[in-house]
């Protein structure tokens, strides 16, 4: 399951609409140790297109050299798809090299309402994994209404 | 020629769970060799009808081996190799 906080579903949302119709992309990075998602990092896609994304190769080395430097690990991988569902693709399952990583699909087809869909992808095999969206990882045990009050 | 190189979480299978590993050669196809030699396998995941798989980026250093040789690329004593699985994909 992915336990992710709403303002960081609501920035990967906002930056799929934004580069619609081209396919956003990026990456949450957390810390190694917990595997919690705390800090976005929207990547450019390289490929600037409406059918693929790619990291930059420069990007994609300061990007994990700054994470090994916090100790942080790629939790989620997200980008768009822009025209289809929010399923990967037979290109996104052959690139996924993250096995510990969710990889987070969001489908901007539709103006009005986004889908939003999260997987491992390990080995070639797609298992989609529910998401649970909270407002703070300290409750996240509990549901969003079961939140005490803050003193 | 020894190096350093660093090893991608989907590739540490190959390397006991070691984040980085030490390799010898004078270019990048030697280095790699060498690794092989040690890390039974890996090469397969790197390697693929004689020039570097497109699901991986390897940088000497700062450096993209795309743009520098491929798997010709030279390799200095001390230099650091980093292997990084490319992040791609999309609707098509």
């Amino acid at each position: 399951m992915l336990v992710i906080r709403r303002e960081l579903v609501e920035a990967m949302v906002a930056h799929a609409r934004r580069d619609h119709p081209d396919e956003a992309c990026g990456v949450i990075a957390g810390p190694a140790d917990l595997g919690r998602p705390e800090r976005l990092v929207p990547m450019l896609n390289a490929a600037r297109s409406p059918t693929f994304y790619e990291f930059d190769s420069a990007d994609l080395l300061a990007l994990y050299r700054e994470m090994d430097a916090r100790d942080e690990v790629p939790v989620v991988i997200y980008h768009s798809h822009t025209a289809t569902e929010a399923y990967p693709s037979r290109t996104d399952v052959s690139y996924a090299g993250e096995p510990d990583a969710h990889y987070v699909l969001i489908s901007t087809r539709d103006p009005e309402r986004h889908e939003f869909r999260s997987y491992r992808i390990v080995d070639g095999a797609v298992t989609e994994e529910p998401v649970q969206v909270v407002e703070s990882y300290m409750f996240s045990h509990t549901g969003v209404d079961d939140v005490p009050d803050a003193r | 020629m020894a190096v350093t190189v660093s090893i991608p979480t989907i590739l540490r299978t190959h390397t006991a769970g070691e984040k980085s590993v030490e390799a010898a050669g004078a270019t990048l196809a030697e280095v790699i060799e060498d690794l092989d030699a040690n890390h039974g396998g890996i090469k397969a995941r790197l390697v693929k009808d004689g020039a570097l798989h497109r699901f991986v980026n390897i940088y000497v250093n700062d450096e993209d081996v795309r743009f520098s040789g491929g798997l010709d690329a030279k390799i200095a004593d001390g230099d650091n190799v980093t292997i990084l699985p490319a992040v791609a994909g999309g609707r098509r």
